[in-house]
């Protein structure tokens, strides 16, 4: 095959020693996208492999996170014109306006989080890891429309350095990268993060243009949280159509990722569904004081309250490890969102804060159920 | 009637070349060799010179730390060779055949009338005691060992494994019995079965029934489900197979190392059953076996594809090998776009392919590749899901990776071999080496203890 060939041709211009071997990782990152590997089992050990490997699963994350994120665009044109006053019922030139105010993001986010894992797995001689594929379009939608792109670059810049490459790259990392970056961008920068202005994107296109002075565009948390009414019926709030960080509004679009990612056995169900329990749980027994037409289950479908639960808090990395720990993890992720949100006047969003809290906790959850087998064997041996 | 464990947790991967329920023979090989590193564990001391006559059943090499430990010839004839490597390491010692076999008489002796101590020394002067395995470490036993149990497991369900009790013991039920009679003077027996075996009538054994998928047939999650191995307890294992051994050094007088094995696999012609010599040949064994065409590359594997080792035309038939496996070797795949395209013909566990949507029966051709990348560990619970053991499999392989000593002792390492942990190989995404990890921990460990 042609771009076989040409892969082969240039392979030794960019190995050790070659003239381009400092862009060894680049071209090793490209040979494995386009080709499986063919390096085949050691002389010891395993001869066959299962078919799947992490290539794989990471995309379909990404496969999973594309009708939220296709909705998100959607739902930026859409705030936008009505905030404008245009019209609403055009469906592609909503999707049209966000994806022009969505693409920059995207672009900057993988530039800046790639380039640094290229040149850092070039410094370490090893493979690029796919991860970032997921963190970097995660990145992305979970923040306001409105966040500028240098701030973006600089939170994802952190993160990725200070959350995931510190502690050895993908799969030692104990924060959620994506997460990290919202956190950084949430303490630095929180006149960006969060309020009544930023949800709603100003003027990207000039084509659909318009002034929208004075114009305040509120999340249902962000409104209960200062004690107002609840604007959002329960039917936009499922379907989406309300002001929020870009990927979190639609529930809809958000299950339709879940069931695709739980469907593949990428995503733990039982991290899913406990986040979910616990949310409603604590929902129930402690709603917002004063609420106005705000039913307790609504909780779970406002904010980043799903989105954090399909995707966050599933990141296999920095869950609980142990099977039986992922409930206790998922829980805990349900009750601590809730308890944030209500109890706190600062912020009005718990989802971050609970999956960064809790990925803290995955380890100990991990360790009481790893040292009950311990104890367990130990005392046979005593018997 | 007796005990039936249910396994929930497993996998069973069906390949293209199960071997047919047919037996034929192989024809007498040249040159047979005696592999040491089929003895895991134990260093070899040449007590033959190149030119040396022996008879099936002479010493060709002993047990530096055990030299009451033989590791004696298949065959009669003379020593030919004596292969070594790097640093004067045996790789082999090899008997070329004369035309008529000649056995050394260790005299028939009734099985009921012996105690342990007299077994154990039959055993041990006719070399059959190195076939025995023990636990901890996966090593050959120790003969100053008392074990607390010997385990035989009567099947293995890894892919393309011989059917023991349907093919192999065939007419060689009398020697199965004697041999699990004489090991029943050592020590208690288990024997574990699969659902609806014959063999739940065998005397002097505890039979457990174990019903699951692959790997129940191993005989470390056959005594982690009965009898879990503690600290400073030793446990023996046997292949069914060299019980057949046994019996017959007791009924018949010789040592007769004569098996029949598997050859399988979706690149041989006619899998079917080989009566075979240990150390024969592959290159005799998969003559005209393997298919023609020119330009395929194919790998010969001593064992089945998750639990044996590549080898050879030239190598020799391992001391415990029971089946020799061919698959291709896949090095020229270049497949394209391997993490998207849909790859209906693959196997895997993930339901991101379409193996959920193919027939049950549907057999699958898997070459050697990897098939992705090194990773560190990033999916949870993929170990988990195929490893029938009360053992966090995972957090184990990562103290072993650390070098923990204290945590690989309290995670359980004394009850594992790498072989529980083929399955968890094969699944694993990230692609980690988890038998040869196992296998250096284990070491580890037993360089710590000695």
């Amino acid at each position: 095959m042609g771009l076989k060939k040409i892969l082969d041709n240039m392979k030794p211009a960019f190995s050790e020693g070659g003239k381009l071997s400092a862009f060894g990782s680049l071209f090793d990152a490209a040979e494995t996208f386009f080709y499986v590997p063919n390096e085949t089992a050691k002389t010891y050990g395993a001869q066959i492999h299962d078919a799947i490997d992490s290539k794989r699963s990471i995309f379909f994350v990404v496969i999973a996170l594309l009708p939220a994120l296709l909705f998100g665009m959607y739902n930026i044109g859409l705030q936008h014109n009505i905030a404008i006053g245009a019209a609403t019922d055009d469906v592609f030139c909503n999707f049209l306006y966000g994806f022009a105010a969505m693409l920059p993001k995207i672009i900057v986010s993988y530039v800046v989080g790639l380039g640094i894992e290229v040149a850092i797995a070039q410094w370490k001689k090893e493979e690029v890891h796919e991860g970032f594929f997921v963190t970097g379009i995660l990145i992305p939608m979970i923040v306001p429309v409105n966040c500028p792109l240098w701030i973006l670059a600089v939170a994802t810049a952190f993160a990725v350095v200070f959350a995931k490459e510190v502690f050895g790259g993908t799969g030692m990392n104990i924060f959620n990268p994506a997460l990290v970056t919202r956190a950084f961008l949430f303490f630095a920068y929180p006149a960006m993060m969060s309020g009544d202005k930023v949800w709603v994107n100003e003027n990207y296109m000039d084509c659909i243009n318009g002034t929208i002075d004075g114009y305040s565009a509120a999340t249902p948390l962000g409104q209960l949280g200062s004690g107002e009414a609840v604007t959002a019926s329960p039917l936009e709030t499922i379907i989406g159509t309300i002001p929020g960080s870009i990927g979190e509004t639609s529930v809809v679009a958000i299950a339709i990722g879940a069931v695709i990612l739980i469907w593949a056995g990428i995503a733990s169900w039982k991290i899913i569904v406990s986040t979910f329990v616990g949310g409603a749980i604590m929902a129930y027994l402690l709603p917002y004081e004063g609420a106005q037409n705000f039913e307790w289950w609504e909780q779970l479908t406002v904010g980043g309250f799903a989105f954090g639960a399909v995707f966050m808090a599933t990141d296999p990395v920095t869950a609980a490890r142990t099977e039986c720990g992922k409930y206790i993890y998922g829980f805990l992720i349900g009750v601590m969102a809730i308890i944030i949100r209500v109890l706190n006047p600062g912020f009005p969003e718990g989802m971050m804060l609970a999956i960064l809290l809790m990925n803290v906790f995955a380890p100990l959850i991990d360790y009481c159920f790893v040292q009950s087998n311990i104890n367990k064997r130990a005392k046979r041996a005593v018997k | 009637m007796a005990n039936v464990i249910k396994l929930r947790k497993g996998l069973n991967i069906n390949l293209k070349g199960k071997a047919a329920a047919q037996v034929s023979a192989v024809s007498a090989s040249d040159v047979y060799g005696l592999v040491p590193d089929a003895f895991y564990g134990m260093k070899p001391k040449v007590v033959v010179k190149e030119g040396d006559d022996v008879k099936a059943g002479d010493a060709l090499f002993v047990n530096k730390l055990h030299p009451e430990m033989k590791f004696v010839s298949p065959v009669s004839g003379k020593v030919s060779l004596v292969e070594r490597g790097d640093r004067r390491k045996v790789l082999s010692v090899q008997v070329k055949a004369s035309a008529e076999q000649q056995y050394v008489d260790f005299g028939k002796k009734v099985v009921e009338d012996l105690d342990g101590g007299k077994v154990k020394d039959a055993l041990l002067e006719s070399g059959l005691f190195s076939f025995f395995v023990q636990r901890p470490y996966a090593v050959v036993a120790n003969p100053d060992d008392a074990p607390k149990a010997i385990y035989v497991s009567s099947f293995c369900d890894m892919p393309l494994a011989a059917d023991f009790e349907g093919v192999v013991l065939s007419g060689q039920e009398k020697d199965f019995q004697t041999g699990i009679t004489a090991l029943s003077k050592i020590a208690k027996v288990h024997v574990g079965v699969k659902p609806g075996s014959k063999l739940t009538q065998l005397k002097d054994a505890e039979v457990t029934v174990f019903d699951g998928k692959c790997p129940a047939g191993n005989v470390g999650v056959q005594i982690n489900n009965t009898n879990p191995i503690n600290k400073g307890e030793v446990v023996w294992t046997v292949g069914a197979e060299e019980v057949i051994f046994i019996g017959r050094l007791f009924n018949n007088g010789i040592v007769d190392l004569k098996r029949v094995i598997a050859v399988a696999g979706s690149e041989v012609k006619n899998p079917e059953y080989k009566s075979v010599l240990v150390g024969a040949k592959i290159s005799d064994i998969v003559s005209g076996k393997l298919s023609e065409s020119v330009d395929k590359k194919v790998r010969i594997i001593d064992g089945n594809p998750l639990t044996g080792m590549k080898t050879s035309q030239d190598s020799f038939l391992m001391a415990h090998t029971t089946e020799v496996t061919v698959i291709p070797e896949g090095d020229d795949a270049d497949e394209l776009f391997g993490w998207i395209s849909p790859r209906l013909n693959e196997f895997s566990v993930s339901r991101s392919y379409f193996t959920w949507l193919q027939p049950k029966n549907k057999e699958y051709v898997l070459d050697a590749r990897v098939k992705g990348g090194h990773r560190h560990m990033i999916f949870s619970g993929e170990y988990d899901s195929v490893f029938p053991m009360d053992i966090y499999p995972e957090q184990l392989v990562k103290a072993i990776i650390a070098g923990d000593i204290d945590r690989m002792e309290a995670l359980g390492i004394y009850e594992v071999a790498p072989e529980d942990f083929a399955v968890a190989e094969f699944v694993d995404s990230s692609k980690v080496e988890l038998q040869r990890i196992v296998r250096e921990g284990l070491d580890m460990l037993r360089k710590e203890n000695e």
